[in-house]
């Protein structure tokens, strides 16, 4: 069986509507919100400041921790049990993965950089969609990064690959999820996951069509953090 | 013969993380930037800076680093057994040493909060940083000293620089047209003290410049702008 059309009705590399906005989280060092398609993560950073406990801090560097929490009313109607879980610590640790070749925190020895994204609505993507807002969130708070970071989701459904999956891909049955991370101006990844079975070759084409959606990503991330900025005068 | 590309980004454009800023093997990469091959990246968010080959980034928001000769505003947290624990807001706390205090003689068992008691503010200078960020700070220069009355309000460490202006030029602006005391910390910390409705509008003052401070003319701007609270 062919997967002719997708469920909602998208191209097969198109992505879902997307939107970012800096600076949504007054009491943070940085902030900020990404939406694609329904899934909508906001993250906060704070820090560089003091850690504790005292047994994670590192003399030759300040250090970053990730907290994901998806919020229990973020599904689809199930109950998501709120706190943490396994697939939480996971998805921690993930995106500090992610995030980490980009960012330089040895002038705070000691220190932390907290980030926390909260997703208050999610339709598949959800790890992605955090990278992607908490990238901006660091760079918003002022910190040292080389680069931004991109993510998608891009899943092989029946016999297509799809760019940026929704949750009825994502969970299809003999289908592939496979998240990627993209460090746009080096076109390094930072991030590779796969959920399912796929072959060397769709895992190359997936790689070069991530780096195309994370592409566009880019831009809206670019864009959003120069609006920050942007004020008219007499304003 | 070879042609080597050159180009570079408009002065006070603000630049991503990454984002390229300039092509060219002739361009040097100050702070905020670095060098990959041809071209030079912004390495935090910030307004790019280009001063003939020199292209700086200056920053517009993080935490304050501590550095060498910086005054500072901090706030005595604990009294230790031969100093002061002094906070200067950020992740790194300061020290300040019995003999950096006073040039007083200080007797042994020496009830310590008689010379400086929690909760005090001082203006003080950092006289030491050690790789691990262990601070020493000392009040034995002019213009160092405990802080009395006035408040204390916290601004972007990374303003300071235009909070105070070229010579201190943005800052006398302030006192003269409020009439209040001031004193500006590297850390992001400034202390004024003067009438109550003079205290309000420069305060006023340092947050429009915190909010426009990367815009031109923001000089001409606060100074119409004092102005108006005047009349």
């Amino acid at each position: 069986m062919a997967y002719e059309k997708r469920f909602d009705e998208r191209g097969f590399d198109e992505l879902r509507p997307i939107e970012a906005k800096v600076g949504v989280v007054k009491n943070a060092s940085g902030s900020a919100l990404f939406k694609i398609g329904k899934t909508v993560a906001i993250a906060a950073v704070y820090g560089p400041r003091e850690l504790h406990p005292k047994f994670l801090q590192n003399p030759q560097t300040g250090i970053l921790r990730i907290n994901y929490n998806m919020m229990p009313f973020s599904g689809h109607g199930e109950r998501v049990r709120p706190g943490g879980s396994r697939r939480s610590k996971e998805i921690n640790m993930v995106i500090q993965n992610a995030l980490l070749p980009v960012i330089n925190l040895k002038e705070y020895p000691n220190a932390v950089v907290d980030v926390y994204v909260e997703l208050p609505q999610t339709d598949a993507g959800t790890r992605c969609a955090a990278i992607v807002a908490a990238a901006m969130a660091l760079a918003d708070a002022g910190v040292m990064m080389k680069d931004l970071v991109s993510a998608v989701a891009v899943g092989k459904v029946e016999d297509k690959i799809v760019v940026d999956l929704i949750y009825e891909e994502d969970s299809y049955e003999h289908g592939s999820d496979v998240p990627i991370a993209i460090l746009p101006n080096s076109g390094k990844v930072s991030l590779l996951q796969m959920d399912g079975d796929i072959t060397p070759e769709d895992l190359q084409l997936m790689i070069a069509k991530a780096k195309i959606a994370c592409q566009k990503i880019y831009d809206v991330q670019k864009a959003a953090l120069k609006e920050r900025f942007k004020k008219t005068q007499g304003d | 013969m070879k042609t080597e590309q050159t180009s570079i980004v408009e002065d006070k454009t603000i630049a991503v993380p990454g984002e390229v800023i300039a092509q060219g093997m002739g361009f040097i990469p100050s702070t905020g930037t670095y060098r990959e091959n041809e071209n030079i990246h912004a390495a935090r968010l910030g307004v790019v800076s280009v001063d003939g080959k020199v292209i700086k980034l200056i920053p517009l928001s993080g935490t304050y680093l501590p550095k060498l000769n910086d005054r500072i505003i901090g706030k005595i947290i604990d009294v230790l057994m031969t100093g002061w624990r002094i906070e200067l807001r950020g992740p790194y706390s300061a020290v300040m040493p019995l003999k950096e205090a006073t040039s007083s003689f200080v007797p042994r068992n020496a009830d310590l909060t008689q010379y400086f008691a929690l909760g005090d503010w001082v203006v003080g200078k950092i006289v030491n940083v050690t790789s691990q960020k262990l601070i020493d700070v000392s009040m034995k220069a002019p213009g160092l000293h405990k802080l009395k009355g006035g408040q204390v309000i916290e601004v972007n460490a990374q303003k300071v620089p235009r909070i105070i202006g070229k010579e201190g030029s943005m800052i006398s602006l302030i006192r003269e047209a409020t009439g209040c005391n001031m004193i500006v910390g590297q850390n992001g910390l400034v202390w004024l003290d003067g009438e109550p409705q003079a205290q309000l509008h420069a305060v006023e003052a340092i947050r429009k410049i915190e909010d426009e401070a990367h815009l031109p003319g923001l000089t001409e701007r606060i100074t119409a702008f004092l102005q108006g609270k005047s009349e």
